[in-house]
Parts: structure tokens; sequence; C-alpha cells
């Protein structure tokens, strides 16, 4: 919306103002409940308002105790190692898989290219309470259908870290695939063929000129399947046992049995962590388009 | 026609189209692995739960020989079915009790008709006690040799001799299996049950010809009936058979039936009773809430959308981040967040205790409470429409929206659908603004200064000229929106109380508390349906490929 212009007549005024005032309070509206989890975090008091003291900007009222408790309580910092456990090995399936078949998904001609496309993509669409119900039924004891009957495996996947990576890394692959080949649509094929024509056999041609320039791509891609795996919590529910217990999980416990104000402080560091992937994705995302010589924004 | 060679001196159009199928095996290749992973790890487990929504082997399986002759009985007669059945019935219930699977089947048919768990585990632990014992030791009287757990085996080996006693082969076959599989004995080392003992009794009274000869004349006949009736009157009850009975075949249909408040009855599918109602409510009361989270948020996003789309692009990119931070923040975070806020004792609770108390507040209250008044009665609307529906269709759970329980001072925002609303609304605000934003900016904003230069008002232009060309995006924001709204299951779990959940904790409830997993997947199949009908109108108006991420 441009500036007011000088001609504007009273009612377009005061449209123009009220205008920003809706968009304001829409702002606040999506912004105020993830700040306003910031300082009830610091309360010293187990309370999930502001106490008198917090107001009158009292040091007493403010404490890091709701942190120290985070870090010091075994269930929490169990959660936590869980979680960075899953996350990374999730994401690094789902990104090498993921890059490789962008790759061939964006090649000129691929037969079946929208059903393939769909089933990649499917994770994503299906509601995560189906994908859980489904891996609960299937990972407890995983066959192989034949026409002639099904073949039980002879171990199951439920309850064990195993089956939570499986699950996580499906459910991140569809985040890859969209951000690579996104990414590929600008990427120069020429480029690959002036490389073999110079003698780079395809696994040179892949790392020295294809990868460095999809990169920025691919880390943000993995940026969404790690966030994706970091932050779930319905199959882990479901497939994983007390074993997996994830931060999520954790959180999720604890806001459904007994709301504990440790729950803020986690928020509040996991508010600080999507800060960082946020500035990353950004960045990325710009360096890609000026790689690809699209002009910035 | 001259032929056009290829350096190799093959026909040009033979050597470019080896060429072709070359690039696309390679595409494939690359593509192999990753949909042979998510086949195994997310195609086969959807395919799992569909099945399962079906499949129904459990009764066959408990319950072989049972199912078998409970053909022959009429279930219009209204009398239990005769000894055949009931005979049939003791050798399953024996076998099934020593595989314990009597009581899993118990709790299956227990969704149809309630009792039948108790009725089963009761069975199972009098089944070893039945009178059946007279047999065997009249058998084992009149002839030693039946005595002998070698000689039996001997003649179970025998062809002639099972020829001549089919069905004691087939229950010694029975007993065998099941003696090596859960008391890992050798069969040639044990004396047949009181049950293979019975057959034999029943075959030979019929005038079947034993091994060795056998006068059981004054051996009087046991009813297998009665026997039953001693454990539990139930098994005399008709309607106990008639569910046994509907659910014999190995696919049922029965599932469905239930996810949609009906039940499997003798002539068919039959409405259960209006107490018995939930689903289809909760269906249509999950439908109206994710097109109310939809409403709510073409209504909070398109003013942003616009905004963003026609601002300079740096303030624009600072703008972004507003809306993109909360895309980032965990899910749990924001839930959280709200489930803090919304509380009773919360701080928008509090923050409206404390305006009350300020001079303003005061002096506007009465404003405060006009316009309270006008969403109060907005919402009285919304709601009488909505009972009107569910009168139609005959639900007894009508949508509420308790605003002002606690008075103007504390409203009670949390555990209904209020609060599900709102948190959901938020949650799922930068899912809509995003595709409008990126639809927004291909709008050229001089067609509106067109529009008005050739005489239209503010409005006109907006309404005619911008508004139309901004649809694609409203289109895919709100099918984006109400797919991922109607699969919730995390923040109506944490916010929405008893009133305000959605069809997926029902799912969630049915796998984890009540273990009707059939259910489970029934309502589930039917959720995705409902999802992939919008993901196919999804991929017409929008297409998959054009998904975006964060701008």
């Amino acid at each position: 919306m441009s500036a007011l212009p000088a001609y504007a007549t009273t009612g377009q005024r005061i449209w123009y103002y009220s205008f920003r005032v809706i968009c304001g309070l829409i702002f606040f509206f999506l912004i105020a409940p993830i700040v306003v989890i910031i300082p009830l975090s610091f309360n010293a008091e187990n309370f999930f308002t502001f106490t008198p003291e917090m107001l009158s900007l009292d040091p007493a009222g403010f404490s890091t105790k709701h942190y120290q408790d985070f870090f010091t309580s075994s269930d929490w910092q169990l959660a936590l190692r869980n979680s960075l456990k899953i996350a990374p090995v999730a994401t690094f399936l789902s990104v090498s898989l993921g890059t490789l078949a962008a790759i061939g998904l964006s090649q000129s001609h691929v037969p079946f290219r929208r059903a393939i496309m769909a089933i990649l993509i499917s994770p994503m669409i299906v509601p995560l309470i189906i994908s859980a119900t489904g891996m609960y039924f299937f990972y407890s004891n995983p066959y192989i259908p034949t026409p002639f009957g099904r073949i039980d495996l002879p171990f199951t996947l439920t309850g064990t870290y195993w089956g939570v990576v499986l699950a996580h890394a499906a459910l991140g692959i569809p985040f890859v695939i969209i951000t690579v080949t996104a990414t590929l649509v600008g990427f120069d094929q020429s480029l690959t063929r002036a490389a073999a024509n110079m003698g780079a056999n395809p696994v040179t041609t892949f790392f020295r000129v294809q990868m460095p320039l999809i990169l920025p791509g691919v880390v943000s891609g993995g940026l969404f399947a790690f966030i994706t795996s970091f932050d779930e919590v319905v199959v882990v529910l479901f497939v994983g046992s007390a074993g997996q217990k994830t931060l999520p999980w954790q959180m999720f416990t604890g806001l459904r049995e007994q709301i504990s104000p440790t729950i803020l402080a986690v928020a509040t560091i996991l508010i600080a962590v999507s800060v960082v992937l946020l500035i990353v994705v950004e960045m990325l995302r710009r360096r890609s388009e000026r790689l690809r010589g699209l002009s910035p924004a | 026609m001259t032929l056009v060679l290829a350096a190799d001196g093959r026909p040009l159009k033979a050597s470019l189209n080896r060429a072709l199928r070359r690039q696309k095996l390679r595409a494939l290749m690359l593509i192999a692995p990753l949909l042979i992973f998510i086949l195994v790890s997310f195609v086969m487990p959807i395919a799992d739960m569909l099945f399962r929504s079906v499949e129904n082997e459990i009764v066959v399986e408990t319950l072989p020989r049972t199912v078998a002759t409970l053909d022959g009985w009429d279930s219009e007669s209204g009398q239990a079915p005769d000894e055949d059945v009931f005979t049939a019935l003791y050798f399953d219930m024996v076998l099934a009790t020593e595989y314990k699977t009597h009581t899993r089947l118990g709790s299956r048919l227990n969704y149809e008709m309630t009792g039948i768990s108790s009725l089963f585990r009761k069975s199972g632990r009098g089944v070893g006690r039945f009178d059946t014992d007279t047999y065997t030791d009249a058998i084992q009287a009149a002839d030693p040799a039946y005595a002998d757990p070698a000689q039996w085996a001997a003649w179970m080996a025998d062809d002639t001799v099972r020829a001549a006693l089919p069905m004691t082969a087939n229950t010694y076959d029975a007993w065998a299996a099941m003696i090596i599989e859960t008391e890992e004995d050798v069969p040639a080392e044990e004396v047949p049950w009181n049950f293979v003992f019975t057959s034999l009794y029943l075959e030979v009274t019929e005038g079947a010809e034993p091994p060795v000869a056998l006068d059981l004349s004054g051996v009087p006949l046991v009813s297998l009936r009665d026997q039953f009736a001693d454990v539990d009157e139930d098994w005399l009850d008709p309607e106990v058979w008639q569910v046994v009975k509907i659910y014999s075949p190995e696919y049922t249909n029965g599932y469905f039936l239930n996810s949609v408040d009906r039940f499997k009855g003798a002539e068919g599918a039959e409405v259960r009773p209006e107490n018995e109602q939930i689903y289809i409510t909760l269906f249509i009361r999950t439908m109206i809430m994710s097109g109310s989270i939809m409403g709510m948020c073409v209504l909070l996003g398109y003013p942003i959308a616009w905004l963003l789309a026609n601002l300079p692009a740096r303030k624009a990119n600072l703008l972004m981040i507003l809306v993109l931070l909360p895309f980032w923040t965990s899910l749990l975070v924001r839930t959280s967040a709200w489930k803090v806020l919304l509380q009773q004792q919360g701080v928008i609770n509090d923050t409206l205790v404390w305006y009350h108390s300020t001079w303003f507040g005061q002096l506007l209250d009465p404003v405060f409470m006009g316009l309270l008044n006008i969403c109060y009665a907005f919402v009285n609307v919304i709601t009488w429409v909505w009972n009107v529906i569910n009168g139609i269709w005959g639900g007894t759970d009508g949508l509420y929206m308790d605003w002002a329980v606690a008075g103007f001072e504390r409203l009670a925002l949390i555990n209904n659908q209020t609060g599900t609303i709102i948190a959901m609304t938020h949650i799922l605000l930068p899912f809509m603004i995003l595709p409008l934003f990126s639809v927004m900016k291909t709008i050229p904003i001089s067609y509106l200064r067109a529009a008005k230069s050739l005489g239209a008002t503010n409005w006109t232009a907006f309404w005619r000229v911008y508004f139309p060309q901004s649809v694609p995006g409203i289109g895919a924001g709100c099918i984006l929106v109400f797919i991922l709204s109607i699969g919730y299951y995390i923040t109506p779990e944490l916010v929405g109380g008893t009133k305000g959940v959605f069809i997926s904790n029902r799912i969630a409830y049915h796998i984890s508390s009540s273990l009707n997993w059939g259910l489970a997947a029934a309502l589930g199949t039917i959720l995705l349906v409902i999802v992939m009908g919008l993901y196919w109108m999804y991929d017409k108006i929008v297409g998959i490929d054009n998904v975006k991420l964060g701008g």
C-alpha cells in the first residue's frame, strides 16, 4: 500500500489509518501469544500470569528457577536427549533420499511424474492422526504382502528408536522434495553437460557442480525436515514408547496432566531455536535467489 | 526416403529412443530408493489401516467349527441354536481357551453387544469343568487301549480310522497341534483330552466304526447346550448368536456402520438409538469448526496479505518476519501459550479484570458490554443455525459458545469450542497468509488505479477488479487451512475440553483407551477420504508442484 497521497479525501484518510490499526491488531494477535511467554517464563512464582512484583519490574519477581528445573530434571533432560538423537538421524535419511529423488524428478523425461510426486508429498497432506494410526498398526506387526498371503516379519518397530526415526523421516520427506525441486527449477542443466563435456564423471559432476548450487535448497529442506521431527508429537506418541519420549511429548503430557511453569521455560528456549532457524532459512533463501540470478525479494 | 544414421551406424531414431530410455531409467533409478522408502514407511501403514477397517477374521479364526455349523441356524427363529452348534462351540472354546484367544474375541464382539466379553471370559473358565469327562472314563473303562497315547497316535495316522471317524480325527489333529504349540509336549505321549473323547462318543453313538469295538449304549448323553447354559444363561439368548453370526464373515462393513451411528442388525444397517449417536455429530462439528477456523483465517489473513503485497519490499520483509515467526515456532509452544493465556486465571482474564477496575474501564464498560452483546447475538445466530442442521441429522450434542459463563468479568475461553477456534486460527493463520500473499504479489496495483481513473469508487475497484484476481489465493489458502484443521489432534486435545474436540481425538481415544482398533481405522478411513477429496481439489486449483514453504 503506497503512502497516502496529498489529495486523499477525509474518508480515505480515515480508512487508511483504520486499516493500519486493523493490521496492527492482527499482527499483535499473531505475535503477542509467543512474546508473552518469554517474560512469564522468568516468573518467580508458580503462576501463569504476571504477578504484581513483575508488573512493577521488581527484581524479586523474576527468577530463572524454571530454567534450572529444566536443566536439572531428569525427565526433561531425557526428553531433550531423545529429541536430539531422533531428529538428526531422521533428517539425514530424508535429506539424502529426498535430494536424490528430487534430482531424478527434475529430469525432463520422467514417466508417471505426477503420480510419483503425489505419493511423495502425501505424508504432508494426510492428517498426522491417520499416519500415526496406520504406523501404529503396521509397525507393531510389519509384514510383506504377496499375492499368496502375507509374510510376517519377525520383529516389531513400535516402541523402538528406529521405528520413530523411520516414521519421522517419512514425515520430513515432502519438505525436502518441495524445497529441492523448487531450487532445481532454476538450475541450468547445461552446466552438468558442460562438466561432462570436460571429462567429469556423474559423481564428480554431482558433488562439484550441482550440489554447491542447490545446497541452499537442500539445507532449508533439511531444516524443515529437522523441525518437523523435532516438533512432532502425534506419531511419536503412538509409535514410540516411554524410552523414546521426546521434548514435545513431555510438553504434551505436561500440558494435559499437571501444567508446570517449566513448560514456559522450555517454550522460551524453543522460541529462541525457531528464531535462529528462521534467520538461517531466510538467509539461505536470499542466497539461493542470488545464485540463481533472481532479484532478491 | 533416406534413413538418417547416427555416428555408430544405427538409425538415428532408434539411437534417440535408446538415449531417451536410458535417461528415463536413470531418473527412475534416482527416485526408486525414496519411493520404496515411502512405500514401506508410509503407504503400507495407510493401506494396513484401510485393510483393518473391514478386516474381521478373528471370529472365524477363533471359532471355525462354530461358524461353519452356525450356517444352518435360522436367526429369525427366536431360539438359540441346537446341540450341534454347541458341540462345535465346545471344541472351539477349549482350543481358544488354551491359545488364550477367547478373551480377544470376547472384547471384539463386546463392541457390538455389551456383555459378550464377560460371557466369553466366564465360559473360558467353565469349559474345562464340563461333565464330558464321563465320556473319557466310560470309553477308557470299555477298552484300555483308549487310554494309551501311542495307540491313539497310531490310529490317527491310519487312513481307514480317519475315514471312519472324521470328526474325531479333526479334533485330535487340533488337539495335537495345540499340545505341541502351547504345552510343548509330544502328542504321542499324552492321553487326548475330554473333547476328543466327546467327538469319539458322538460319532460312535451315531453308528461309526471305532478301531476297537466299543459298547457305549449305557453312557448317557451330556447336553453341551445345558452345560453352556449352566455357565451362563446368555448362551441361550438368540441375540448373542445373532451377533456371532453377523460378524462371522472375514470382512465386515460393521466398523463403517458404527462410525456413522448405525449398527449391523439382522436385516442390514439399523440406526442406533439416539443416546448412542455421536459420530455424525462429531463429523459435522469437526467440519463446522474447521469451516469457522477457515473463515477466521480469511478474515484476518486477507488484510495482512494485502498489506504485505503492497508495501515497499524492505518494510514488507520486516513485517513478514511477524508472520514467519509463528510459522516456525513449535506447535506445542503456541498451544501452551494459548493454554496459559486463555485460562480462567490467565493473562487475558487478568487484563480484563484490571481493565474493569480502572476509571476508563468503568467509563467504557457500557461500550464493551455492548460489543460483547453484539458478539453474543452473532454467536447465538450461528448456534441456532447449527442446531437446526443438527436437528435434521438427529444429533443431540449442540454447539454452544459459553462466552460469558463467569459473568463479564472472567470469560470461559478454554476447554470449549471458543478455545479451540482461537488457538487454531492463530496456528493456521500463516498457512492462509502465505499463499494469499504469493497470489497478491502477482496482481499489479495499477489495475486498481486504472479502475479508479475510469470512475470506479474505491469499493467497486476493489470488489470488481482486485478481489476476483485474488480468489485463487483465497481458494488455495482455504483448502490448505481446512485440510490441516480437520485432522488436528494436539490443539483440540489440550484446549478443547469435551465440547471442542475433533474426530481425530475420537480416533486417538479408540486406539489408546477403548482399544477398538477397527472402529478407529474406519473413522480414519472416512477422514482420509475427505482429506483426499480436498487434496484432489487443491491439486486441480493450485497444483501440488506449486506448494511453497515460507514465502
